[in-house]
């Protein structure tokens, strides 16, 4: 069991509360991870990664285990915290603005 | 008794003003989709309770939201969860992928940026959604960077109407101050197969082959602050109007200038008479009066305000050039809020009514074609546009 944070707006938008927990089989990767997160709440697509490249929208960030993983290749493999369910992967919009 | 419904979206979510035909006391709902820009509303002629609404935020993107029950709740469509992994994906409505493909004959990857240098197009936003006359399943939409979209699965799906921007000129199109935006989009109710759009800052344009090909109609057109002042493409134009029942007669608020087209935009001459400024944004006709117009004049474009800290809105009976002011019911001094492009409607109902928000948080309602005004609400966030429905 995969937990999942998401921000508030995209909360509300797949009207969900609280952390959102996803069975998922196999490696434990941003891509996987988002893949399933997608399908289960496909009005999610496009919000955190383009539809097309699935880059990562510029104000979107991912944390896990206290770290921030935007950065790492979106095949790499989460903590085993984050697999396990014991920590939650985080999705976050970035502090942006004055 | 009608009844009415103000569409009003804000940097902050999305609102919906009703009231009935007499238009004096007003229910308020929202914040929709709070804390989300709602760049546009608008309902479908045919069946009014089903609206669509453009949702976007700097972090998240584009989100398309549509209504069935005249605005109480709200869905993304084909946002239901897939009945399984394997099968047909359901909808993308926030998917707005550029046609680069050689069907066009001009797959087209670059505009010119701010500089003259060549810019990969990049979607942003949709700025503009607009119903099909006929169908409700089919909405057109105007995005930023310029192109026209179109669903006709009620919003599910999008796909670009390439034409346009694979007009010879479209490599040549640059942005304006607010970004390269299609904010205009004029269907002509005599001919469903011409429509008329407006690009800031590539100017306007018009199909007569359902968006297969477009051309350009800017003849008349004459902007000081662009290299060539006649030029084909490059003017900055702000909004058009038409009237249903004159199809061929076009208004348009453009950068500077109130312009009017008698032949379906093939030539323009401007109208802007004895406006204290012809700077402005939003442009609207009378519901009933093919040669009512009204237009809200700015001080100028590095001076989004009213002149004289007055807010104004102009009519001019006489389809332009002599135009009255009118104030009854406006602050007529320390006023400087601007009105955007989108943010000025009118209803069908007998006397018209006009509507208009601001950069303020006011939205205003005058139930007598603008002789008298009144707020209906004052504290909204900033308005992005208004729309009106008016409701058996």
């Amino acid at each position: 069991m995969i937990r999942v944070v998401l921000p508030a707006h995209l909360r509300t938008l797949a009207r969900v509360q609280g952390e959102v927990k996803l069975n998922l089989e196999g490696q434990v990767t941003q891509r996987s991870v988002l893949d399933v997160l997608e399908f289960h709440y496909p009005m999610l697509r496009g919000t955190i990664r383009d539809h097309v490249t699935h880059q990562r929208r510029p104000m979107v960030r991912f944390f896990a285990c206290q770290e921030d993983v935007s950065l790492e290749p979106p095949d790499a493999l989460l903590p085993d915290a984050v697999a396990t369910g014991a920590e939650p992967f985080l999705i976050v919009g970035a502090i942006a603005g004055g | 008794m009608s009844k009415v419904r103000v569409l009003v979206g804000t940097r902050k979510g999305a609102f919906i003003l009703s009231s009935d035909g007499n238009r004096k006391k007003w229910d308020v709902s929202g914040p929709h989709f709070a804390g989300w820009e709602t760049y546009h509303m608008k309902g479908s002629p045919t069946e009014p309770d089903r609206l669509y609404a453009s949702q976007t935020t700097a972090w998240f993107g584009q989100i398309i939201q549509r209504s069935d029950d005249g605005g109480k709740t709200w869905e993304t469509p084909g946002g239901e969860k897939m009945p399984d992994p394997y099968g047909p994906p359901a909808g993308v409505s926030n998917k707005f992928v550029y046609n680069t493909s050689p069907e066009t004959g001009k797959p087209l990857t670059t505009h010119l940026w701010y500089d003259g240098t060549p810019r990969p197009w990049e979607f942003k936003r949709v700025w503009h959604l607009e119903p099909s006359l006929t169908d409700p399943d089919t909405v057109y939409a105007g995005v930023e960077d310029a192109a026209l979209f179109r669903t006709t699965d009620g919003g599910k799906s999008w796909r670009e109407l390439a034409g346009l921007r694979g007009h010879t000129s479209g490599q040549q199109w640059a942005p304006g101050a607010g970004g390269m935006c299609l904010h205009t989009i004029i269907i002509d109710p005599s001919n469903h197969h011409r429509m008329f759009v407006a690009i800031s800052s590539a100017g306007t344009f018009r199909t007569d082959d359902d968006g297969t090909t477009w051309k350009p109609i800017t003849r008349g057109l004459h902007s000081l602050y662009i290299p060539n002042p006649t030029a084909e493409v490059g003017h900055c134009v702000h909004r058009i109007a038409m009237h249903s029942a004159r199809p061929r007669v076009l208004f348009m608020q453009k950068h500077w200038d109130v312009m009017r087209s008698d032949d379906a935009g093939e030539s323009w001459r401007e109208v802007s008479g004895n406006l204290p400024t012809d700077f402005g944004f939003p442009i609207q006709v009378h519901a009933h009066e093919p040669d009512t117009i009204y237009v809200i004049p700015i001080k100028s474009d590095s001076e989004h305000y009213p002149p004289e800290g007055k807010l104004r809105v102009y009519r001019s009976r006489t389809g332009g050039n002599e135009w009255e002011p009118l104030t009854k019911g406006l602050p007529q001094r320390n006023c400087y809020v601007n009105v955007l492009r989108d943010a000025m409607a009118v209803d069908s109902l007998d006397p018209c009514g006009v509507y208009f928000g601001t950069t303020g948080g006011q939205v205003y309602a005058s139930a007598d074609a603008g002789d008298n005004w009144a707020p209906i609400v004052r504290d909204l966030p900033s308005v992005l546009s208004v729309e009106v429905q008016a409701l058996p």
